[in-house]
């Protein structure tokens, strides 16, 4: 009989631990239970980097597991959130408009508070009329499915059409890179009915809902250390079946996989869709924390970085992906937010605002080099230095 | 305070003059009008006033007198006017050429000899000033003149006076001035405009028709300037028909225009009772609220547009409000009306004529604008091959992918720029910034080949990471180093303009040179691989290293050349693209997934997929681009969804390399 996944996997127990006493801890110092020691904007910080964590934990199953270098994962992110920015924003401005509608001595009809949500919505980019893909947007039942459905077919449709042609290696990243590019230029146009590059905005305020951002920010904090825990055990049980076994052998050697008489596209297909999804839902409750998305959000470059954090954490290892997602992205904004003291060399004042991105491509270079097992290739340091 | 001094001053002073004035008819004791004034003068005194106080609006016949006077000095009478060197004695209020002399003194030039008949102090004279429409009238009265000037320049400048603003005084002169032009160029000129001008104002329809007919073959702009105004249409309605007018066709209301635009173009036309909005009636319902009820019905229950409807009829009913107009209304009223399109130009042998014209140019139009559209697309394609042409080196033939190529054409454009700071002389400059781009990027490449590369030959996919890796690197270091601001990177002179062919092709010269750049990289590609021994080695490393390194070739500095020599190209085409767009940091990045797709879409491993790759994205992205033109985000979209289904049927691209040379 088979050891369960979780005996298989002892860092499973360890990371929940961990990511436990992470969030209890938070919790107690956050500004949202008094103590006050960690603001609101630094919980969300906090919350977004576990949403990129989980998006991280999706990138290293189909990449490092499944050896497909997918460059699309963000543009699944993004997806996410922008189905649950919908009813966000639809929500509220539904308040709003019937605030100040009431106002007025005859009541309106259901028509006018419809024709004045459009409006606020899409003034923006000169149109009023509300699009087809918003047909959903009043229900957030049906908005959160589409949460998964939206990405998940599309990842569908696309790893469909790549491995049914047999696409691999590198020719596979560039392709997924284009259908990136695709999605990001085809929602920078002001008629693809996302209001074009002004995105969707005001996502932080939850409709109906009259708690400080304070409380907020905590149920999004721990919807994500949820998400992200529910996360990590669903790939850890996928990785340690027998699905985990095959895919790990479409990693090392396809041909011979096939050979053996497994339907390859189909295990990468599935694969591919499922952490469509999971990112879909990272990103479905990242947006909500950052308050904004915009098409430059899904721009290729950023699944690019989600795989540089993969590779600085450690490929093939999940606490590796979660490692590298949140030591990078966390390191990133103290470099890029203007925290880090500037160091004056006398001829010359090194700003970590202007330099840490040179820093950042370099050290991924030495990774890469030096250092292919990441940051999670310490751990196995440790281990050996415990057997000698 | 100081405006109105002023005005005091210059009362005081007019009284002063006409005390003078008096004064001195009483003491000469004779009339003014007996003085020896010259046969201008005299025209320009009969209409001093108007000519003092100008405006558009009432010049036109003063001029014409002026012109019909036949004088042979009108011409420079105008054109003094026109440059407002005409000033006016205040003492007698005649008119004088004024040049400014010594002091506040001015020399005055009499109008109808020529000659200097004074001086005058600047208080004493007041300058006419033409405001710009007068000015313009002046400039069409003094054409004529300049029709048949001696000098070409002016005969020149009264032609490109016609063109911009024609009129139908101007046909007489033009058709005197043709037989005696001396000049071809002109003459061709002259001829064309007497055309263009009896489409709009010849005297009877059939000279009017014969012209639209000759000109029906023409391309110019200035020919459908022409022939559109007379084609254009207003809306109208009507109780019956009207036969005094040229009726371009009737509309039929739900069919050719909607009902109600054409209701509400009734009510425009005070023809039929005003349509009630939805809005409207809220705003009517709201005014007549009654504790707590409109019309019967509970305001709660308005929320609800039928019981809206109730609530107004009840209204109605009590002669609150006006009656809603009903569907049954509209449509009476339309019945009742026609609606029709009426040309301006009264006559329809002249309007069919223009018609028929019109439609014969947008068909040789549409033929030039495809022309064009393949002549942008051959640009754009050349522009992509230019851009992956390195790619096809570095990653078709040695198959690393290279996310830094795209910085490496950046540095390319960066390296000309900087050569353009230090050589002013912008040929100098480009000839100077060519080899050394090549220089700068050859040795990145080497550099980065033998530092990073090398050592990820068989991990493909960490090779795109870590040279991603040293593209973001390269492009902050140029923000750092160049800042965020676009700098320019300028063609020589002789690439200005652009090769007009008519006035719907035209190709810029840029383009044509980064065409004829594209083909030397194409030759010299050729070349290298096929005749010389790097080419050799190089294909003999690509397709099989070991039995090459056997053969006494050392692979490894063959890869470090090959991928220099796939950079140091990148770079000249960073030059090459930096002047026609703005050198920044981005610069490479906006290529560098349109470089890969035009290697993939094309074959990798061959030259020539990289060209029908180029060809192939080129084109289609214009063609896209032609059938939605205000959009080129979507052209972009379509096209990589395009790319990403044809990869389907052809996984390798265009030109697939066959049996083992292509590998797995």
């Amino acid at each position: 009989m088979r050891k369960s996944f979780i005996a298989q996997n002892p860092s499973v127990l360890t990371f929940l631990l961990c990511l436990a006493a992470f969030t209890l801890g938070v919790s107690l110092l956050a500004e949202g239970f008094g103590v006050g020691l960690i603001s609101t904007s630094f919980v969300k910080t906090l919350g977004k980097t576990l949403c990129l964590c989980l998006v991280a934990i999706a990138m290293d199953l189909i990449w490092g597991y499944c050896g497909i270098l997918s460059l699309g994962h963000f543009a699944f992110f993004g997806l996410g959130g922008y189905m649950v920015g919908m009813w966000l924003m639809y929500a509220r401005t539904e308040i709003i408009v019937e605030r100040s509608l009431a106002q007025g001595v005859i009541p309106p009809t259901p028509q006018e508070v419809v024709d004045g949500i459009g409006s606020q919505i899409f003034g923006v980019v000169g149109s009023s009329e509300f699009p087809v893909i918003w047909m959903f947007s009043d229900s957030l039942t049906l908005q959160l499915l589409l949460v998964l459905l939206v990405p998940g077919l599309l990842a569908l449709v696309f790893g469909w059409l790549a491995f049914r042609s047999r696409v691999t290696g590198v020719y596979l990243s560039i392709l997924t890179q284009a259908m990136t590019l695709a999605l990001a230029l085809y929602l920078f146009q002001n008629d693809s009915g996302l209001r074009g590059n002004n995105g969707l905005s005001g996502l932080q305020n939850l409709p109906g809902v009259t708690a400080p951002q304070s409380a907020i920010s905590l149920w999004f904090f721990w919807a994500s250390a949820l998400a992200l825990a529910l996360g990590y055990l669903l790939s850890a049980w996928v990785i340690s079946g027998k699905f985990g076994s095959v895919i790990r052998g479409i990693r090392d050697n396809e041909a011979r996989v096939r050979f053996l008489g497994y339907p390859v596209e189909s295990f990468k297909l599935m694969l591919f869709t499922l952490t469509a999804m999971i990112a879909a839902i990272a990103g479905a409750l990242y947006y909500p924390q950052a308050g904004i998305i915009n098409p430059a959000e899904i721009a290729p470059i950023a699944s690019i970085y989600l795989a540089v954090w993969v590779a600085i954490g450690g490929r093939g290892r999940l606490y590796g992906a979660v490692l590298g997602a949140a030591f990078v992205s966390l390191v990133s904004t103290w470099f890029t937010g203007g925290q880090a003291p500037d160091i004056n060399l006398g001829f010359y004042t090194l700003q970590w605002v202007d330099w840490w991105q040179v820093i950042l491509g370099l050290s991924f270079v030495l990774v890469t080099l030096f250092a292919p097992k990441g940051i999670g290739g310490l751990f196995d340091l440790l281990k050996r230095g415990d057997k000698a | 305070m100081t405006h109105s001094l002023r005005i005091a001053y210059r009362q005081s002073r007019a009284l002063i003059a006409c005390g003078l004035l008096a004064l001195s008819l009483l003491c000469l004791g004779q009339p003014l009008a007996a003085q020896e004034l010259g046969p201008l003068q005299q025209v320009l005194q009969q209409d001093a006033d108007l000519i003092v106080k100008s405006s558009r609006t009432s010049i036109g016949p003063v001029i014409d007198r002026i012109v019909a006077s036949g004088l042979p000095v009108v011409p420079a009478f105008l054109s003094a006017w026109q440059d407002k060197n005409i000033w006016q004695r205040e003492a007698d209020g005649l008119f004088f050429i004024a040049t400014e002399g010594e002091g506040r003194s001015y020399a005055l030039t009499d109008l109808d000899s020529g000659s200097e008949v004074g001086t005058a102090q600047k208080d004493a004279l007041s300058q006419l000033k033409p405001n710009s429409g007068v000015r313009g009238l002046i400039a069409t009265a003094l054409v004529q003149f300049q029709l048949s000037d001696p000098i070409r320049a002016n005969r020149e400048a009264a032609l490109t006076a016609i063109e911009r603003r024609p009129a139908q005084e101007l046909l007489a002169p033009l058709r005197a001035s043709i037989a005696s032009e001396p000049d071809a160029v002109l003459m061709a000129r002259k001829l064309r405009l007497e055309r263009l001008l009896t489409i709009g104002y010849g005297a009877d329809p059939a000279e009017r028709v014969a012209a639209i007919t000759q000109m029906s073959t023409d391309l110019g702009v200035d020919v459908r300037a022409a022939l559109n105004p007379l084609v254009s249409t207003s809306l109208k309605v009507a109780t019956d028909l009207p036969v005094d007018v040229n009726v371009a066709r009737r509309l039929v209301p739900g069919t050719d225009i909607d009902r109600l635009q054409a209701y509400d173009m009734l009510v425009a036309a005070d023809l039929a009772p005003a349509r009630r909005s939805s809005s409207d009636m809220k705003s009517l319902l709201a005014e007549h609220v009654e504790g707590g009820t409109v019309g019967g019905v509970a305001l709660a229950r308005l929320s609800n547009p039928e019981a809206r409807i109730i609530a107004y009829a009840a209204l109605v009913q009590e002669g609150k409000v006006p009656a809603l107009v009903s569907d049954e209304d509209i449509d009476a009223a339309l019945g009742a009306h026609v609606f029709f399109e009426t040309y301006a130009e009264p006559s329809p042998e002249v309007t069919d004529a223009a018609r028929a014209a019109l439609q014969s140019i947008a068909t040789r139009v549409d033929l030039n604008q495809a022309l064009d559209l393949g002549l942008d697309a051959i640009s754009l394609a050349s522009i992509y091959f230019l851009a992956a042409i390195g790619l096809a080196i570095t990653f078709g033939l040695m198959g690393v992918i290279n996310m830094a190529h795209g910085e490496f054409i950046m540095m390319g454009a960066y390296t000309g720029y900087v050569v353009q700071q230090v050589i002013p002389n912008h040929t100098l400059s480009i000839l100077v910034a060519i080899p050394l781009a090549f220089a700068v990027t050859f040795a990145a490449g080497v550099a980065m080949e033998r530092l990073v590369i090398r050592h990820l030959y068989n991990r493909p996919l960490e090779t795109l990471l870590a040279t991603f890796g040293i593209s973001i690197a390269l492009q902050q270091l140029a923000k750092n180093i160049f800042g965020t601001q676009a700098r320019p990177l300028t063609a020589p002179a002789w690439l200005d303009g652009a090769l007009v062919m008519n006035d719907v092709v035209a190709i810029s010269y840029i383009r044509i040179a980064i065409f004829v750049l594209a083909l030397i990289f194409l030759g010299f590609f050729l070349f290298l691989m096929k005749r010389t021994r790097l080419g050799l080695e190089t294909r003999a490393v690509t397709q099989n290293p070991r039995m090459a390194a056997a053969m006494g070739i050392n692979p490894g500095r063959v890869n470090m050349l090959t991928f220099g020599l796939g950079s140091g190209i990148a770079g000249i085409a960073g030059v090459a693209i930096g002047l026609y767009a703005k050198v920044t940091s981005e610069l490479g990045a906006d290529y560098i997934v349109q470089s890969f797709m035009t290697v993939v879409v094309g074959g990798v491993g061959n030259i020539w997929g990289a060209l029908l790759g180029a060809t192939m994205i080129g084109t289609l992205q214009k063609g896209i681009e032609w059938l939605n033109p205000s959009n080129t985000l979507a052209a972009q979209t379509y096209m990589i969804i395009f790319i990403i289904i044809f990869i389907q049927f052809r996984p390798r691209g265009i030109i697939a390399l066959k049996g083992r040379a292509a590998g797995d």
